[in-house]
């Protein structure tokens, strides 16, 4: 059993008021939409009915929270129990991701008080794709609390709870890793109905997959990214060791993906699109740019050694991941004559806030609660 | 049906070509909601040799359901009715009077006792034994009681018959009260309205003789393929009680351009009938009441016609207007502001600086961790 270390410290410090000072903002336009309605404080209409806090918060917000999703899949399928030290953390990124893309849904629908619905059973649409991606995702975040509770069992000491917990996690973890390859998919399978209101650089028959590989591509992404980060800010050794074993099997799936999204659309005949140098075309090239440049760093070993090397190929695939998503679900979109979107401040700040919700989550919890692995003396 | 089949029936007809024929019995199978294949079916039995007789009793009644149903100006269909059935005993249409046609109708019960289809036309007073409507010396009710008994099916025309209708509008003197409450424990179809529409009435009888049973009615005895949806469903007016735009007095700008009729006491919302669907007489668009400018009164709903005042705005059973009306010019989305694009642009600046901050710092650790040899 790993050991694992309180980090401690004072929880308010700078980088946390920041975070609250946004979160603040945030609560302020959240409570004008509660009060005057979504128009009141979003860009969205009629034809672009998903704004930013769908494609980023949903659709970006729970690949970047993909990480316990990538990370269980190694640890618990491919049973590689050295890489352990990791799940915690990860397991912790994907909470908050998910917890707050569901909160931020509920600022997104119309009629959130009708939300409950979705599980009551014999209400059920089995026919939707946003039925299952709404049911999956929340019962997702469901099994992502119950996968952490270990750790705040542990900070409360309720060992008989643990105990009782431990005889049936093993449920939990396994719906921790059928969910999200679930939901993943369908959140590709959503676009798949926009048609030809969705450029044909994006609108394939194989965004399911496209959108499940880079689920865990950012997954681990996130997961180097986090751990390089949190050794800088609190001062720990880096997990080098464990990074570039993981790191060693980015390549491959970068691979796959690649000659996957790039066939795709030649084989439709698109590609020439790719070149018009208009602002899809370019879009196309640079997301699919950073990939290739995280590829081509992460196939030589020796750069796999390197953290500097290590965090900049992390930084291209978590934005070409990003930017494929956010693409697909708005920039690509177009539902037709004289349509616009692009965020207003206050739908920004709303997103902001719940990126500083969870930055501000993270500190407080890696320095009050058992996440981070204990560092052995040498 | 083959030409020859139709030549055997179409002096029946008095005339109507076979064209017309088949039109008319595919409008009724539309009517009754049937696929059409079921036209030629209902041309059979239709034509069939053998006529259904009917017997047609009227008790306290103004005429106007047999009225009604005498005026659709589609050529030849009083012939449909008249020479297609077999029309035994009607009151207002009988060649004979008096002991002749009580005789008459007497004689067609004995034949065809257990065939024929009784219709029932106006209340039946029931106060004071019945003695507000006598027949022949015999009260209506009686006679009723006594044919029904030997019916293969019992229709009751108009709202009348169906629930006492104007007869027993309040303080109903004589005790009026409709066939379906008269003859309980026996299925009554009741085809209301006031006059109801001859082509509800019409179907109902063809439906009876083409699959040898009664159509599926609601819990009022309606059929349901008439009466299953709200005026205000199918009301040409619709769109202007869904945007708000009302009559509010007879003869206003609004009445004059043909906006809703809901402030006029239009009774539509919460009566069943199928009025705005298969329109009166044949005469194209509009020949319906509210069609005409004048609000629904609620003729085929029992507690609303002849009951709610005529100008008593309606309760909205389950349709009721919008919270907000629609814009008239569409909103599009409006582009990005300044400040929204100055807000990301700041943020992807602070993180592409704290990007390359940390990208530095690991630089620097590099040889650090290496020589830890962790």
């Amino acid at each position: 059993m790993q050991e694992r270390q309180v980090l401690g410290g004072k929880v308010l410090t700078i980088p946390f008021k920041v975070c609250a000072a946004i979160v603040l903002i945030g609560l302020f336009f959240i409570g004008k939409r509660f009060i005057f309605g979504i128009g009141s404080v979003s860009n969205m209409n009629d034809g672009y009915p998903w704004g930013i806090w769908i494609a980023y918060d949903v659709v970006v917000g729970t690949a970047l929270a993909c990480a316990g999703y990538s990370i269980a899949l190694i640890v618990y399928v491919f049973n590689k129990g050295e890489y352990s030290p990791l799940v915690r953390p990860a397991l912790m990124t994907s909470m908050f991701g998910y917890t707050l893309a569901g909160i931020s849904v509920i600022f997104d629908i119309g009629r959130y008080w009708q939300a409950y619905n979705i599980f009551l059973p014999w209400l059920s649409n089995l026919h939707s794709v946003m039925f299952e991606v709404a049911l999956c995702i929340g019962t997702y975040i469901l099994v992502l609390w119950m996968e952490f509770a270990p750790v705040l069992l542990d900070k409360f000491k309720a060992d008989e709870l643990k105990v009782r917990l431990n005889r049936i996690i093993f449920v939990f973890i396994a719906l921790g890793i059928l969910l999200p390859t679930m939901h993943q998919s369908s959140l590709g399978t959503m676009m798949l109905m926009a048609g030809h209101k969705l450029s044909p650089l994006w609108w394939s028959g194989f965004l399911p997959l496209l959108f499940l590989i880079t689920a865990v591509v950012i997954g681990y992404a996130a997961v180097i990214f986090e751990s390089l980060v949190a050794a800088i800010a609190f001062k720990r050794p880096m997990e080098m060791h464990l990074l570039s074993k993981i790191s060693a099997l980015m390549p491959w799936l970068l691979g796959l993906y690649l000659v996957v999204r790039i066939e795709d659309v030649n084989l439709r005949g698109y590609l020439p699109l790719a070149f018009d140098g208009g602002l899809l075309g370019n879009l196309f090239l640079l997301e699919n740019l950073l990939f290739l440049a995280a590829l081509l760093i992460l196939a030589y070993p020796s750069n796999r050694q390197s953290p500097r090397l290590l965090f900049i190929a992390s930084c291209a695939m978590l934005l070409g991941g990003s930017m494929y998503r956010f693409n697909t679900y708005i920039v690509g979109f177009d539902p037709g004559t004289g349509w616009q979107y692009f965020p207003s401040v206050p739908e920004l700040f709303i997103t902001f806030g719940i990126i500083a919700a969870e930055v501000m989550a993270y500190l407080w919890f890696v320095k009050t609660l058992p996440v981070l692995p204990k560092l052995t003396k040498a | 049906m083959k030409e020859q089949d139709f030549a055997r029936v179409s002096e029946r007809l008095d005339g109507i070509s076979r064209r017309d024929f088949m039109k008319f019995c595919t409008v009724i199978a539309a009517g009754m909601g049937l696929p059409l294949e079921f036209a030629p079916q209902i041309a059979a039995a239709i034509t069939a040799p053998q006529r259904p007789p009917v017997i047609w009793l009227s008790g306290s009644a103004c005429t106007g359901c047999t009225e009604s149903l005498l005026r659709p100006s589609h050529p030849s269909l009083e012939h449909l009715i008249l020479d297609l059935i077999s029309l035994d005993y009607n009151e207002t249409l009988n060649a004979g009077a008096g002991h002749q046609a009580e005789a008459a109708l007497q004689a067609s019960i004995q034949k065809n006792a257990g065939k024929f289809i009784m219709v029932v036309e106006g209340a039946i007073p029931v106060k004071d034994g019945g003695v507000y409507c006598m027949i022949g010396g015999k009260p209506f009710s009686e006679i009723v009681r006594d044919t029904a008994a030997k019916a293969a099916a019992v229709i009751a025309i108009g709202s009348c018959a169906s629930w006492g209708g104007v007869a027993a509008a309040k303080p109903n003197p004589t005790g009026c009260i409709g066939a379906p409450e008269f003859l309980k424990g026996k299925t009554v179809v009741t085809i209301p309205g006031c006059p109801p529409n001859a082509y509800n009435f019409l179907s109902t009888v063809i439906h009876f003789l083409t699959f040898k049973k009664l159509p599926a009615l609601d819990e009022k005895g309606r059929p349901k393929f008439a009466y299953g949806r709200l005026i205000h469903e199918n009301c040409e007016r619709r769109p202007h009680f869904d945007a708000g735009r009302f009559a509010i007095k007879f003869g206003d700008e609004g009445h004059r351009k043909g906006y809703c009729l809901f402030k006029l006491g239009c009774k539509g919302p919460m009566t069943f009938a199928n009025c705005p669907a298969i329109l009166f007489n044949e005469v194209g668009p509009g020949a319906w009441p509210v069609g005409t400018g004048h609000p629904c009164f609620g003729c085929t709903e029992e507690g609303v016609g002849f009951n709610i005042p005529l100008h008593t705005q309606a309760d909205l059973k389950y349709i009721t207007p919008g919270a907000a009306y629609p814009h008239i010019v569409t909103e599009r989305g409006e582009g990005a502001s300044v400040g929204a694009v100055a807000l990301v642009a700041g943020v992807a600046g602070v993180a592409l600086g704290a990007g390359v901050a940390v990208a530095k710092n690991l630089g620097k650790t590099e040889h650090g961790s290496s020589s830890k040899g962790e």
